[in-house]
């Protein structure tokens, strides 16, 4: 059962990020990409990290997606006529490189020796909320505080960013 | 219970779907998703080991990760506005400023 599910979990996310990349249209890649958050959300379930998989939909499906559709929105870009239609060496040096990097990640994958220490029923269940908190507000309390300072100088100088400059106005 | 290679598989298939999207697409914004789907077959990695360790340390990363993620979800596309501002287009083969 659990195979199963994780197969078909695993096709999905690997088609919608296929999707992702090659559809015509900004607005379908960002919906493929959803798709592709979600069904990652349910490999999380599939690996017993329940909180990150509800993180996962609520700040990557929910918040930075709808930031992307935000911007797309506002940009009003137009559809792409050509993607991969000329084969121009840019494009071939990039499938190239790309299935380099795919062959040295299976390469380190095959070349692993199962190192992985007999873990008992009860230790298969870290990723609940319970056990998340407790170790991020005792052990991780520091990084955790930082997160926010981190969070605010992104917000910070995202307005400072996009804000129109008062200079190019006249 | 499945094997953690096929996670690992997974993840590695998403990161090179993900190499491929930056080195080839020409809309910054849709490089900028290729990024994010990097960062997600990278996490996935993280929970996976973390998962068949037993080990909650590497969710806790993952944790830290989607902060910075968002982080820089925010500061990017505000850097695509400005550039779409200054350019009046997203097309990274057109914005040469830097190039010849």
């Amino acid at each position: 059962m659990v195979t199963y599910l994780f197969f078909l979990l695993a096709t999905l996310a690997v088609g919608s990020a296929l999707a992702t990349i090659m559809s015509r249209s900004t607005v379908n890649s960002a919906l493929f990409l959803v798709l592709n958050m979600v069904s990652l959300a349910g490999v999380y379930l599939l690996l017993k990290a329940q909180f990150l998989a509800i993180i996962q939909i609520l700040v990557y499906a929910g918040a930075i997606m709808v930031l992307f559709l935000f911007v797309i929105m506002l940009l009003n870009v137009d559809d792409e006529q050509t993607i991969f239609s000329k084969k121009t060496f840019r494009n071939a040096f990039g499938f190239l490189l790309g299935g380099i990097v795919a062959g040295q990640l299976f390469y380190a994958i095959a070349g692993y020796t199962g190192v992985l220490p007999d873990i008992s029923a009860e230790m298969t269940s870290v990723g609940t909320v319970e056990a998340i908190g407790k170790t991020m507000f005792t052990e991780y309390l520091f990084p955790f505080e930082v997160t926010a300072i981190l969070l605010t100088v992104a917000v910070v100088g995202a307005l400072f960013i996009a804000q129109r400059n008062p200079k190019s106005q006249n | 219970m499945l094997s953690l290679t096929w996670f690992l598989a997974l993840s590695a298939i998403l990161f090179a779907i993900g190499t491929i999207g930056v080195l080839t697409r020409k809309n910054a914004i849709v490089i900028f998703m290729s990024v994010e789907l990097m960062l997600n077959a990278v996490n996935l990695t993280l929970v996976a080991f973390s998962s068949f360790m037993g080990d909650i340390h590497g969710q806790i990363l993952v944790f830290f990760s989607l902060c910075v993620a968002a982080a820089e979800a925010a500061v990017g596309l505000a850097i695509v506005i400005a550039i779409f501002r200054n350019n009046l287009t997203v097309d990274i083969t057109k914005i040469k400023l830097l190039r010849w």
